[in-house]
């Protein structure tokens, strides 16, 4: 009894945070918009009784569904989203790891101010830290005057609003999300597998591709699928830092909702972009079911 | 020992397959191995036991190259192995965790050390075969590491570090996961193992048992210092100072001064009167020395018995093993001395209990006399 009350508490959680609104998002995506508040139709009648649900549910329809299908913006968005989350999660994997793994191998009355100090920038509002990107990456920025300044370049470099701006913003806010599992994997490795594939011939370089990756592995994946999934919708940094041709889904859902006012179709934006995620999700949830296996 | 069939270490023309020349390791302030010269012989199953950081974990790194010696040199076949990195040298070692790769095949571990030696591709095959058959291992070829028990893993351990047919194989602490019975089958294995391979095998150990049981020769460490070095039974029977009688089973030791000896026989004075003994060397009168003898070797009766040595005292207490009692005897000086029996009868017919006055005998080659 005490048992089923506990695990009630993050149902209960689940349900009212992320079930009911989803149910409210999924109608909206099946209703008609229209020039009223809220502004789509039908509206739940509970008061015209058996037939205004009738009623109600008739008027129901994939068109919106159908309409992200046929205009290919939606579609492009979704891919150019995908696109860009990975190209991220494969540059934040690249920074991240070296770090973790520098992290790991340092004496261990290190290892806590460097976990701090790669929790730190979260103590900083998100996105008061992109508008410092704005500043540094503008084409009278910081970094342009820089690089003027030792003379490398001479005319200054147009960052922001690229794609570049982007990766370089999300490698920075997500980093932490990537190297914290890693370090967590590569921390609690045992020195002596190392050791063994030494005492057995690898190479320092050997002994690290044939046995510190693989045993890291299952930090890797929750690394990449921490950066990954977030960065799919990602809003704030696309629309801050990217230029015209960056297309996210995020931005697309933003002003679909707010500056065409059209609810339904930006429901079923996000309707579709959580079916997408839900894939890498549950594939996830598998990897760290098989990773808690073979711990056992 | 003399079912042993080689004691290279007898002969002063052999030389050693490995030699410690006055070896020191330092980590900061504090010194791990101090000043040490050792020699070990091909073929040998050599142990170093000593308590957990007496340095013999330290020395045995400094030979796989894991660590470097602070002072001195390491020679293995007539070459100084310092500038051989620990991948390229010709020493293979089998962890105490085991260290066995978790992703990786039983069959797989096995092989990991042989693809990257420079053994052909199309006979590692047959050589891990070779392998999981000696370690009758032959039909768990395709588990992981964490499908097998703890046992069959210390065996897949030993498989994997022996693969590379080593000159020479470390053994860190080998059977310690093991529990007793599966500990002592073991050390068995390990032995016909040592046997049929002919290869020199160092075992590092904080359990006497285990490295009397396997070794041919035992070194005791304590502070980065060796001891002793010698054959299991002459550490027990003849110990070269009080810290190896005392660390190496049960022992007695009474503390007296030398009243009279010759090169063959000397009397110690203690509180509790006179032993005759009979000492390595001649003492001069007046030496203070320990005098050690295992409870084993001390009779118990109930009359004064004929023995050269013979003290009277009471049972103070009885610790009751099974096979043996250990009987705590206070002297009328106050000290204990034990004696061990053979529980050769039902413990309801045993000969005496608590508080019951016996007398303690011992002959005069029964003890050693130590002066350290």
């Amino acid at each position: 009894m005490r048992r089923a009350l506990v695990i009630s508490i993050p149902y209960l959680w689940l349900i009212a945070l992320f079930l009911i609104p989803f149910g409210i998002v999924l109608k909206i995506s099946l209703s008609d918009p229209q020039v009223s508040i809220p502004p789509y139709t039908p509206h739940f009648d509970l008061s015209a009784g058996w037939a205004g649900i009738k009623d109600f549910f008739s008027k129901l329809d994939f068109e919106n569904f159908i309409w992200l299908t046929e205009d290919d913006l939606y579609w492009k968005a979704y891919l150019s989203s995908l696109r860009i989350a990975f190209i991220s999660t494969i540059l934040t994997l690249m920074v991240g790891f070296p770090i973790a793994y520098s992290m790991a191998q340092a004496p261990t009355e290190w290892q806590p101010t460097l976990m701090m100090l790669i929790i730190l920038p979260f103590w900083t509002s998100f996105l008061i830290r992109v508008y410092a990107w704005m500043g540094i990456l503008s084409s009278e920025g910081f970094l342009n005057q820089f690089l003027m300044w030792t003379g490398l370049i001479s005319a200054p470099l147009q960052i922001i609003n690229t794609d570049w701006a982007v990766f370089i913003a999300i490698v920075y806010t997500y980093l932490p999300f990537m190297v914290l599992p890693i370090y967590a994997t590569l921390e609690k490795l045992d020195p002596s597998y190392t050791e063994a594939a030494l005492d057995l011939g690898c190479t320092r370089s050997q002994a690290f591709w044939s046995v510190t990756i693989p045993l890291s592995k299952s930090g890797v994946i929750a690394g990449c699928f921490l950066v990954f999934i977030p960065v799919v919708g990602e809003f704030v940094i696309p629309s801050l830092l990217g230029g015209s041709k960056t297309l996210m889904i995020g931005k697309v859902l933003w002003d679909e909702f707010f500056s065409n006012r059209d609810w339904p179709v930006a429901s079923a934006v996000a309707v579709v972009l959580l079916l997408i995620l839900i894939i890498p999700i549950v594939l996830f949830q598998k990897q760290q079911e098989r990773a808690q296996e073979a711990d056992t | 020992m003399s079912n042993d069939p080689f004691q290279s270490w007898e002969d002063p023309q052999a030389t050693p397959l490995i030699r410690f020349e006055n070896v020191t390791k330092r980590f900061g302030d504090f010194t791990a191995v101090d000043n040490l010269t050792l020699d070990i012989y091909e073929k040998e199953f050599f142990a170093l036991l000593g308590a957990s950081g007496c340095g013999k974990t330290t020395l045995m790194r400094m030979l796989a190259g894991f660590e470097q010696p602070t002072e001195g040199r390491i020679i293995l076949g007539g070459q100084d192995i310092a500038p051989i990195p620990v991948n390229k040298r010709d020493i293979n070692m089998m962890f105490q965790s085991y260290a066995l790769f978790p992703h990786l095949t039983v069959a797989d571990n096995i092989a990991f050390g042989l693809k990257r030696s420079d053994m052909p591709a199309s006979e590692i095959a047959g050589r891990v075969e070779e392998m999981l058959k000696m370690v009758q291992l032959s039909q768990f070829a395709k588990r992981k590491p964490h499908q097998i028990s703890g046992g069959q893993r210390q065996r897949v351990a030993l498989a994997r570090s022996l693969a590379k047919n080593p000159k020479v194989l470390l053994l860190d602490e080998p059977l310690a996961a093991l529990d007793k019975k599966l500990r002592q089958e073991t050390q068995f294995e390990l032995m016909d193992i040592q046997e049929k391979l002919g290869t020199t095998f160092m075992i590092v150990t904080h359990d006497q048992e285990e490295a009397m049981t396997v070794a041919s020769r035992v070194a005791v460490m304590n502070a980065g210092i060796i001891k002793q070095i010698a054959t299991p039974d002459a550490i027990y029977e003849r110990p070269n100072s009080t810290y190896v009688a005392d660390f190496i089973g049960e022992v007695n030791l009474i503390t007296g001064k030398i009243a009279s000896g010759t090169e063959k026989s000397c009397k110690i004075a203690w509180e509790g009167g006179t032993i005759t003994a009979q000492p390595r060397e001649k003492l001069a009168k007046g030496t203070e020395v320990r005098f050690a003898i295992r409870p084993e070797k001390v009779a118990i009766s109930a009359k004064k018995p004929a023995a050269t040595n013979a003290v009277q005292g009471k049972v103070h207490d009885i610790a009751y093993l099974g096979n043996i009692s250990t009987y705590h005897v206070q002297t009328e000086t106050g000290q204990i001395i034990k004696a061990q029996l053979a529980n050769a009868q039902r413990l309801s017919r045993r000969s005496f209990t608590w508080e019951d006055s016996v007398w303690l005998s011992w002959t005069d080659t029964a003890g050693i006399v130590l002066t350290e």
